[in-house]
C-alpha cells in the first residue's frame, strides 16, 4: 500500500508540473491555433536560469530561502520575456500563412534554442540546486513522498487558481477570452489582438519557467535538451484533456503524470517515454478532440 | 411523372449544430432535367443543406438518395468523394478552386475519380496509362470550350477574374460526370452581362448533358428566368416549393423577404 | 533615425536577453563563476545590425517589391531559362555534369567520397520527405521511423539470415511501404498540425523500442559489421567497396528523380498537390482523401527505408542515436531550404546543409543552430525555398493543339494555337 502511495504522489508530482507546462501550449492554441513546438525550451530556459542566478546568489553567500525567493521571480522573467520575443520573430510575421509554415518555424525555433544554450552553456547535465526547503511535517512520511513533491503540488496548485481567476474575472482575461473564439470579432469590439497574443505567450511562458524551476530542483539536474521531452508530454497532456480548455489542460497533466507513474512503477520502467508517447498517439486518433473539448465544426 | 425516379430524393432532412437547428425536416425532390433554385435570407440554411447533400456534414436525421444511371443510391454516411463519384458535383459559394494549379489542371482533378492509373501507372507509364492521361487531357480542354476559358488553360486559377473562377468551378464540377450539378451561388460578384452569359451557359449544360441542377442564388432575375422550380427556406424550414410564379406569390415568401429587407 | 532608435532598443532587448545564458557560466562543482561580458558586446553589435537587416528584408516582403527592387535578378532567371531550353549549352553542359559525376570518384580521395555518399543518402531522404511535405503537403515528423526501420531491416536480417544488400533492398522497401500504410491508416485522418505531432510521436517510440528492446536490437550498442553490397558475387577490397557504394547510390538517387518527376505530373501527383491547396473541395471532387494520402505516405517511407538500407551499408553500424527526432528535422529543413516540391530544390538543400558543415570544419559546431535558424528564417522570408517549385505550364496538351504526334517540344509554337484556338472559341 505504501508502494502504491508513493507512486500516487510522483504521478500526481509529475502531473502538476505537465499542467503548469501544458497550460502554455493550450492558452497559445486556443488563441492562435498554433503548437508552439519551442514552449518545452522555454522551459528549459526558465531552469537554466534559475541555475544561472542562483549560482551567482550562492557564491554571494546568501542564504538558501533568499535564493528561492529571487531566483524564481528572475526566471519566470527571463522566460516571459523568451516567449515574448520568440513570438514576435518566429510567429507573429507568419499569421496569415499557410498553416504549416509556422509549425516549422517553431520546430526550427526549438532546435535554435537547444543549440544556443548548448553553445553558450555546455551539453552536459548540470547538478541543480535543491532550492526547495525541506518541510519537517512532511519528512515523517520519508519514503512515501517528500518535501519537494508537497510543495511543487501546492505551488501548481496556487498557480493554476491564480491564472483561472485572471481568466475569469479582470479585463484582461476576457479579452483573452473573446480573442480566442474568434480573433477577428474581438479585433471589431475594440480588442487590441497582438497584445492580447503577446500576453498568452507571456503567461505561458512564466507557468513554463515555474514548472521548470521547481521540477529542476526535485530531480536535481538539467541539460540543454529537457525542453525536448517535456515539451512533447506536456503537449501531450494538454490534446489529452481538450486542446484550448485550461482546465483541460490541468486534468490531462494529471492523468498522464498519474499514467506514467503507475505505467513504469508496475508495468516497466524501461518503456517510461513509449507510454507517453503511445497515450499521445492513441488520443490523437480516437478522441482527437480530448477529454473535455468540444468537436469543431469545420465552416464550408 | 409518377414512375419516374426523382434524380435527388431528400425528405425530412435535419441538421442540429449542438442545440441550433441549422435546417428542420427539409424535403425536396428534383427530377430528371429539371432546373430548381434553392432561395431564402441569409442565414437561412441554404448551405448547410447543400453541405448535408453532399455529406460534407452528417446529418442529424432524415434521408437522401440520388439516382444515377438507372440506380437509386441512399447518400447518407456517405463521405464527400463517394456522392461525387455516385454522379453529384457542386461548386461553392466563396469560390474552391486550386490556386496554384493550371485552369487545366483544375478541371483534370475532376476526372480524378473517373479515372484509374495509380502510382504504378505513374512510375512506369504503360501505354494504358499514358492514353487514359490524354483523354483526361482532352476532355478537360473541351469542358474549357464550353465555358469559355479555352485560351486560359496554362493560367494558375489565382490569376482568373472572379467571373472566370466561377465558370472554372463549374467546368471542374462537369468533369466528374454528374448526373446533377449543384452551384451555390454561381453569379455572386458578377456583372448583369456575366450573369445572362452564366444563364446560357446552364442552359446548354443542361440541354448538353442531360443534367438536374439545383442553385442557391440571390440574383431574382436569374432565378425567375433560369429555373423550373423555386424552393424558399427561411430559418432552416421550408415556406414554400413552386414555380416561379407561384412561389412569388406566395403570401409567407412575400413576408420572408420584406422581413429581410425590413431588417436590413 | 526612428530605425536608430529602433536598432537601440532592439539591441539593448537582446543584450538583456542573453544576459544570463550568454554572459555568465557558473561551475556548479567548483563554485566558480565566468562572466563573459565580451559576449555581450557580440549581441549588442550582432543584434544592432541584423534589426535593420530584418527591417529591411520585412519592408521587401511586405511590400511585395522583389522584382522592383532586384531587375537583374529576374533578368538573370530569364538568362538561365534561356540557357537551359538552347540544346547547345544544355546538352553538353548535362554531358560535362555526367561525366563529373562518374568520374568523382576517381579524382577526389576516399574520404571525399564518404563525404559524398552521405550527402547522396540525404538526397535520397530529402527526396522521399518531399513526396510526402513537398508534393501532398503533410507535415511528417517521423520520417526517421521509416529510416530507422529500413536500416535495422538490413542489419538483422543481414546478422541473423545473412542476406545480402540486394536482397533486403527491395525487402526493406516494401517493409517501409508497409509500416507506412500501418502507420498512416489511423492517423491520416487528423488535422496537419496534429498528424506532425503523432509522427513525432511515432518517430521517438520506433527509437526507444530500438534502444530498449535489447535481446531483438542489441539495445543501444547497437550492430556492427553490417557489409557493403557485393556485385553478382564479387567482393571488392575498401577502396573498391566504397567506389562501388557510391555508384550504388548515385544510381537510387537517379531512380529516386525519374520517379518522383514522373509522379509529380500524374494522376496521383495531381490530387496530392490539389489535397495541400484545398482539402474540401478535393474531396468534393471525388478524391478519397485518406487514400491519396495514405499513398503519398507510404512512398515516402518506402524511399526512407531504402536510404536506411543504404545508410546501414554505408557505415556498417548502426545504433538507435543515429534515428534521433533531430534527424528527423535535418531531413525537413533540408526540403525546406531546398523548396518545398521541387526537385532541384532539395538536390541543392542536402548539399548546402550536408556538405557545408563537412568542408567548414570551424562551421560544424554551429550547424544545428544554422538548420533551425534557416527553418525560422526561410519561413519568414522565403517559404518557397531556395528554388521555388514551378510546375510545368505546358505539360498536358490536349490533342486538339498539338501540332503534330509529339507536339511536346514545340512549346512555343503550342502556345500561339492556344491563343488562336482560344480566340476561335471565345
Amino acid at each position: 500500500m505504501e508502494y502504491f502511495f508513493e507512486i500516487f504522489f510522483d504521478g500526481l508530482t509529475r502531473g502538476s508540473i505537465y499542467a503548469l507546462i501544458a497550460l502554455g501550449y493550450t492558452m497559445v492554441y486556443g488563441i492562435i491555433q498554433l503548437i508552439n513546438f519551442a514552449h518545452g525550451e522555454i522551459y528549459m530556459i526558465g531552469a537554466f536560469t534559475a541555475l544561472i542566478v542562483s549560482g551567482v546568489l550562492g557564491a554571494l553567500g546568501l542564504p538558501g530561502y533568499a535564493i528561492l525567493l529571487m531566483t524564481l521571480p528572475v526566471a519566470v522573467i527571463y522566460a516571459s520575456a523568451y516567449g515574448y520575443t520568440i513570438e514576435k520573430i518566429a510567429y507573429k510575421p507568419l499569421r496569415n500563412a499557410p498553416r504549416l509554415s509556422p509549425l516549422i518555424s517553431a520546430i526550427g525555433m526549438s532546435i535554435f534554442l537547444q543549440n544556443y544554450v548548448l553553445l553558450a552553456q555546455t551539453p552536459d547535465f548540470l547538478p541543480f540546486p535543491s532550492l526547495l526547503p525541506p518541510l519537517d511535517v512532511v519528512d515523517r512520511f520519508h519514503g512515501v513522498l517528500s518535501s519537494s513533491e508537497v510543495i511543487i503540488v501546492v505551488t501548481a496548485a496556487l498557480v493554476m487558481a491564480g491564472l483561472t481567476a485572471f481568466i475569469k474575472f479582470t479585463r484582461m482575461g476576457k479579452a483573452m477570452r473573446a480573442t480566442a473564439q474568434s480573433p477577428r470579432m474581438a479585433m471589431l469590439v475594440g480588442i487590441n489582438v497582438d497584445q492580447v497574443i503577446s500576453l498568452t505567450f507571456i503567461i505561458g511562458s512564466a507557468l513554463a519557467a515555474v514548472g521548470g524551476v521547481l521540477i529542476a530542483s526535485h530531480v536535481g539536474q538539467i541539460n540543454f535538451y529537457i525542453g525536448f521531452l517535456a515539451g512533447i508530454k506536456a503537449f501531450t497532456a494538454a490534446v489529452l484533456g481538450g486542446i484550448g480548455s485550461i482546465p483541460g489542460a490541468m486534468l490531462g497533466g494529471l492523468v498522464l503524470g498519474w499514467t506514467e507513474s503507475f505505467a513504469t512503477g508496475y508495468v516497466s520502467s524501461d518503456y517510461e517515454d513509449v507510454f507517453a508517447f503511445a497515450l499521445l498517439v492513441l488520443i490523437l486518433i480516437f478522441r482527437p478532440a480530448g477529454i473535455l473539448g468540444k468537436p469543431a465544426i469545420q465552416k464550408v | 411523372m409518377a414512375d419516374i425516379d426523382p434524380v435527388l430524393d431528400v425528405r425530412d432532412l435535419t441538421k442540429y449544430f449542438g442545440g441550433l437547428r441549422a435546417v428542420e425536416s427539409v424535403s425536396l425532390e428534383i427530377m430528371p432535367g429539371e432546373i430548381v433554385a434553392l432561395i431564402g435570407p441569409n442565414g437561412a440554411g441554404k448551405t448547410t443543406l447543400f453541405n448535408c447533400i453532399t455529406g460534407l456534414y452528417m446529418l442529424t436525421a432524415g434521408e437522401v438518395a440520388l439516382t444515377a444511371r438507372g440506380q437509386r443510391k441512399r447518400l447518407n454516411g456517405l463521405k464527400p468523394n463517394q456522392v461525387t463519384e455516385l454522379g453529384m458535383a457542386r461548386t461553392f459559394q466563396n469560390i474552391r478552386l486550386f490556386p496554384n494549379m493550371t485552369v487545366l489542371e483544375n478541371v483534370m482533378i475532376g476526372r480524378h475519380c473517373r479515372t484509374r492509373s495509380s502510382v504504378f501507372g505513374a512510375i512506369f507509364r504503360p501505354p494504358a496509362t499514358r492514353r487514359e492521361e490524354q483523354e483526361v487531357v482532352d476532355l478537360s480542354y473541351g469542358l474549357l470550350q464550353e465555358v469559355g476559358l479555352a485560351g486560359l488553360v496554362d493560367e494558375t486559377a489565382n490569376n482568373l477574374p472572379y467571373g472566370a473562377q466561377r465558370r472554372l468551378e463549374i467546368a471542374r464540377a462537369m468533369a466528374t460526370d454528374p448526373v446533377l450539378l449543384l452551384l451555390d451561388e454561381p453569379a455572386a460578384g458578377m456583372n448583369p452581362a456575366e450573369t445572362s452569359e452564366l444563364q446560357a451557359l446552364i442552359r446548354r449544360l443542361r440541354e448538353k448533358h442531360g443534367l438536374s441542377i439545383l442553385l442557391i442564388e440571390h440574383d431574382m432575375k436569374l432565378v425567375m428566368s433560369l429555373s423550373d422550380r423555386v424552393c424558399v427556406m427561411e430559418h432552416g424550414s421550408r415556406i414554400a416549393l413552386g414555380t416561379p410564379e407561384e412561389v412569388s406569390q406566395d403570401p409567407r415568401v412575400i413576408k420572408a423577404y420584406l422581413g429581410e429587407e425590413a431588417d436590413a | 533615425m526612428r530605425d536608430l532608435k529602433h536598432s537601440a532598443i532592439t539591441a539593448a532587448w537582446f543584450m538583456f536577453l542573453t544576459l544570463p545564458i550568454m554572459v555568465i557560466h557558473v561551475n556548479t562543482i567548483e563554485k566558480t563563476i565566468a562572466w563573459r561580458w565580451e559576449n555581450m558586446a557580440y549581441v549588442g553589435a550582432g543584434a544592432f545590425v541584423l534589426s535593420y537587416v530584418w527591417r529591411f528584408l520585412m519592408r521587401r516582403r511586405d511590400g511585395g517589391g522583389f522584382r522592383s527592387l532586384s531587375p537583374g535578378a529576374a533578368g538573370r532567371g530569364r538568362l538561365l531559362r534561356a540557357a537551359i531550353e538552347d540544346r547547345r549549352i544544355s546538352y553538353p553542359a548535362a554531358a560535362a555534369f555526367a561525366a563529373l559525376v562518374i568520374a568523382f570518384p576517381f579524382l577526389f580521395s576516399l574520404y571525399q567520397v564518404n563525404i559524398m555518399i552521405s550527402a547522396l543518402i540525404y538526397v535520397m531522404l530529402g527526396l522521399g520527405l518531399n513526396i510526402v511535405v513537398g508534393l501532398a503537403g503533410l507535415l511528417d515528423l517521423g520520417f526517421v521511423a521509416f529510416y530507422a526501420i529500413g536500416a535495422y531491416a538490413y542489419a538483422l536480417l543481414n546478422l541473423h539470415f545473412g542476406l545480402g544488400f540486394w536482397v533486403v533492398l527491395p525487402m526493406a522497401a516494401c517493409l517501409g511501404a508497409f509500416a507506412g500504410i500501418l502507420l498512416g491508416f489511423p492517423v491520416l485522418r487528423l488535422r496537419g498540425d496534429y498528424l506532425a505531432i503523432v509522427t513525432l510521436g511515432f518517430g521517438e517510440i520506433i527509437r526507444l523500442v530500438l534502444e530498449n528492446w535489447g535481446t531483438f536490437t542489441q539495445g543501444p550498442s547497437g550492430i556492427s559489421n553490417i557489409p557493403r553490397p557485393g556485385f553478382f558475387g564479387m567482393e571488392f577490397g575498401l577502396r573498391g567497396s566504397i567506389v562501388f557504394m557510391y555508384y550504388v547510390v548515385i544510381a537510387l538517387v537517379l531512380l529516386t528523380i525519374v520517379v518522383v518527376s514522373r509522379l509529380k505530373y500524374s494522376r496521383v501527383g495531381r490530387a496530392w498537390m490539389a489535397l495541400r491547396e484545398d482539402e474540401i473541395a478535393c474531396q468534393a471532387m471525388g478524391i478519397d482523401k485518406t487514400k491519396t494520402k495514405l499513398m503519398a505516405f507510404s512512398l515516402g517511407a518506402t524511399w526512407a527505408a531504402m536510404a536506411g538500407v543504404v545508410f546501414a551499408a554505408k557505415t556498417s553500424f548502426i545504433n538507435p542515436a543515429s534515428f534521433t527526432f533531430l534527424e528527423s528535422a535535418m531531413i525537413l529543413s533540408i526540403v525546406v531550404l531546398g523548396g518545398m516540391g521541387s526537385t532541384v530544390g532539395v538536390i541543392l538543400g542536402a548539399f548546402i546543409l550536408i556538405l557545408l558543415p563537412e568542408y567548414l570544419r570551424a562551421f560544424a559546431e554551429y550547424r544545428m543552430i544554422v538548420f533551425g535558424a534557416v527553418m525560422v528564417l526561410f519561413m519568414v522570408f522565403r517559404p518557397q525555398g531556395l528554388i521555388r517549385d514551378r510546375r510545368l505550364r505546358r505539360k498536358f496538351r490536349p490533342t486538339e493543339l498539338r501540332g503534330d504526334a509529339d507536339g511536346d517540344s514545340g512549346g512555343a509554337t503550342d502556345k500561339a494555337a492556344g491563343m488562336k484556338a482560344a480566340g476561335a472559341h471565345g
